[in-house]
């Protein structure tokens, strides 16, 4: 877990006693397959909102802080999101590698991994996460973090703003950090439940007056389904449309994290990791935790509920 | 002022002037008609949150500037931070009346880095609790005439606000080069029913002010021009607007940091950097930042 990995193409020999200077060398995580969409996600870019600037950051920040946890990491760590297909990569350094989230298969060369707890992984392995069998995101968290350079504090790639590094391809090098500690000491972690049917918890407003009575009945009433067009800047949803009382437009005004807008054609759309900082379609109702729609496939059912009704 | 909840960790200030009853006029379509009056309560409203932030009166991750509103996210008690809000008069600033004859702005060119304030980072960060919230709905309050009088007694917009700006953030002057050759230039001319020399010198004579950023990181959305020159975007957006691009839609003027789709109608081009991550503050028009569009 400390110093070097041996020179590519070198085999064996451990590092030169006592060089522990060297920058940590790049490239140290090679994709092989990059899969549908596998980005480089952290906690966010927070405290740009004011510049235009989107908050970013994994779908499911908890589960990437424990995936880094798992592997020995600070919470800030940056980790891998892979999205349903998964992702093939080779490991060119030992390492402890941990995935939290989508239920998949992981291997580990030709031995078979689980998710949720920590996995060693010799230098020069190939790391296999295959597609997700229930769920839809995982994070893969690598003891010392992917170590690309942060952009205004983080290393989120923001795939609306296009900030932070480029979604991953095949063939790209990945830096990894230096593993600061041991990792957890873990057999077991809670798996994480894939329920049919999504409650979820809504403040109304704050431009609930901008919609009729019959659009907030729809809104808490009726069931709304994912739809195959949601991404990391929002989960649009197809059901009742959600008819506006008022005409006219709204003045561009700030959109927070969970937010439900309501664009013209009534069908809410809620506001993930890379939504944008402002909007101009009135917000019926904010969503307290979105974290569950990050595994919410196309096509799951989603309900929402309001403590004012 | 109105502050509504906004979510479990965030509030959102209204400062959208009341509805005023007056028989027999249906007209104020999209509330721009007062929209200069608006943009400074947003303004001085932000840089007061700023301020408050910066010496511990308030936690907040994210102070969001917008058209009508200041949203605060990441603040950890909603409930109790809107009350203290609520108690609070910004500092206002004078400012121009848009479209009025605007005081001779100091011909003094401030760079990007004029907005040296503390950006706080060091955050707190939110508490979810599950506590309801929802006594700070019924929150509403009323400033506008607190902020209408404190408006009057600052100066009336006659005097120099540059000492002002540089205490509260934002305020200084940046001039953009640009050369007026929008290919919307005869649409926007036909709008305002002049010719288009006469559009390039409206353009270059307005002294803006940066009254919200958004839409894509750096882009600013751009105060000044008189309500009545408002003009509508593309019905259909343009699939690619180059970085640098000029552009005009509602009371706005906006430029592209980055190229992107875009509908607001084309009226010149910058080759100045509007946004660099590198830079601090990475973007160069924040918002209270006056800026003047000068002949590249």
């Amino acid at each position: 877990m400390t110093g070097g990995p041996p020179p590519a193409g070198v085999t064996g020999g451990p590092p030169p006693i006592g060089d522990f200077s060297a920058a940590p060398p790049r490239g140290e995580i090679e994709v092989l397959r990059a899969g549908a969409l596998t980005t480089v996600q952290d906690q966010g870019r927070v405290g740009w909102a004011h510049l235009g600037v989107p908050r970013s950051g994994a779908l499911d920040p908890a589960a990437l802080r424990l995936a880094n946890r798992l592997v020995g990491n600070p919470e800030s760590a940056a980790g891998l999101e892979i999205t349903l297909t998964g992702c093939d990569l080779r490991v060119n350094r030992a390492t402890t590698v941990a995935v939290v989230g989508a239920e998949a298969d992981v291997w580990i060369g030709p031995r078979p991994g689980d998710t949720g707890r920590p996995l060693a992984v010799p230098g020069g392995t190939v790391l296999r996460i295959g597609p997700a069998r229930r769920g839809l995101r995982c994070w893969l968290a690598v003891a010392g973090g992917i170590a690309v350079d942060p952009v205004l504090g983080s290393r989120s790639t923001d795939t609306l703003a296009g900030l932070g590094p480029a979604p991953l391809r095949d063939g790209d090098l990945l830096p990894l950090g230096v593993a600061p500690g041991p990792p957890a000491p873990v057999d077991l972690t809670v798996p994480p439940s894939f329920p049919a049917e999504l409650r979820l918890t809504v403040r109304l407003g704050p431009r609930q007056d901008w919609f009729t009575s019959a659009a907030l009945d729809r809104l808490l009433g009726t069931a709304y389904q994912v739809s195959p067009l949601s991404n990391r800047v929002g989960a649009r949803l197809a059901g009742a449309p959600l008819p506006r009382a008022a005409a006219g437009e709204l003045p561009s005004e700030g959109i927070v994290l969970g937010a439900v807008q309501v664009p013209a054609d009534g069908q809410p759309l809620v506001f993930l990791a890379d939504h944008p900082t402002t909007g101009g379609y009135p917000v019926i109702a904010v969503v307290d935790d979105v974290t569950l729609l990050a595994q919410a496939r196309p096509g799951t059912t989603v309900r929402f509920y309001g403590p004012e009704r | 002022m109105r502050i509504r909840p906004v979510g479990a960790h965030a509030l959102l200030l209204d400062l959208t002037p009341p509805p005023t009853p007056s028989p027999g006029d249906a007209t104020a379509p999209g509330g721009n008609a007062d929209g200069g009056t608006v943009a400074g309560l947003v303004e001085a409203w932000r840089a007061e949150l700023w301020r408050r932030r910066a010496q511990g009166d308030l936690v907040a991750t994210e102070i969001v500037p917008a058209a009508t509103t200041v949203l605060l996210d990441g603040v950890p008690d909603p409930g109790s931070t809107a009350t203290r809000i609520a108690r609070w008069t910004p500092t206002l600033r004078p400012e121009p009346t848009p479209g009025a004859a605007y005081p001779t702005p100091p011909r003094r060119s401030w760079s990007c880095g004029c907005d040296k304030e503390s950006h706080n980072k060091t955050k707190s960060r939110p508490q979810l609790h599950d506590r309801r919230r929802e006594s700070a709905a019924d929150l509403a309050v009323e400033l506008a005439e607190d902020l209408a009088a404190a408006r009057s007694s600052a100066g009336g917009g006659a005097g120099d606000g540059d000492a002002v700006g540089a205490s509260s953030g934002g305020g200084g002057l940046v001039e953009v080069p640009v050369s007026f050759d929008g290919e919307d230039l005869p649409r926007v001319a036909e709008l305002w029913r002049v010719d288009v020399p006469a559009v390039v010198h409206q353009l270059r004579e307005t002294e803006f002010r940066v009254a919200f950023c958004g839409f894509a990181p750096g882009f600013g959305y751009l105060t000044g021009l008189p309500a009545e020159l408002a003009v509508p975007r593309l019905a259909t957006p343009r699939p690619r607007v180059p970085a640098g691009a000029v552009g005009l839609a509602g009371p706005y003027a906006g430029i592209y940091p980055s190229a992107s789709p875009g509908g607001w109608l084309l009226v010149g081009r910058t080759g100045l950097t509007l946004f660099d991550v590198t830079a601090d503050p990475p973007a160069l028009l924040t918002p209270g930042t006056r800026v003047r569009l000068v002949p590249a």
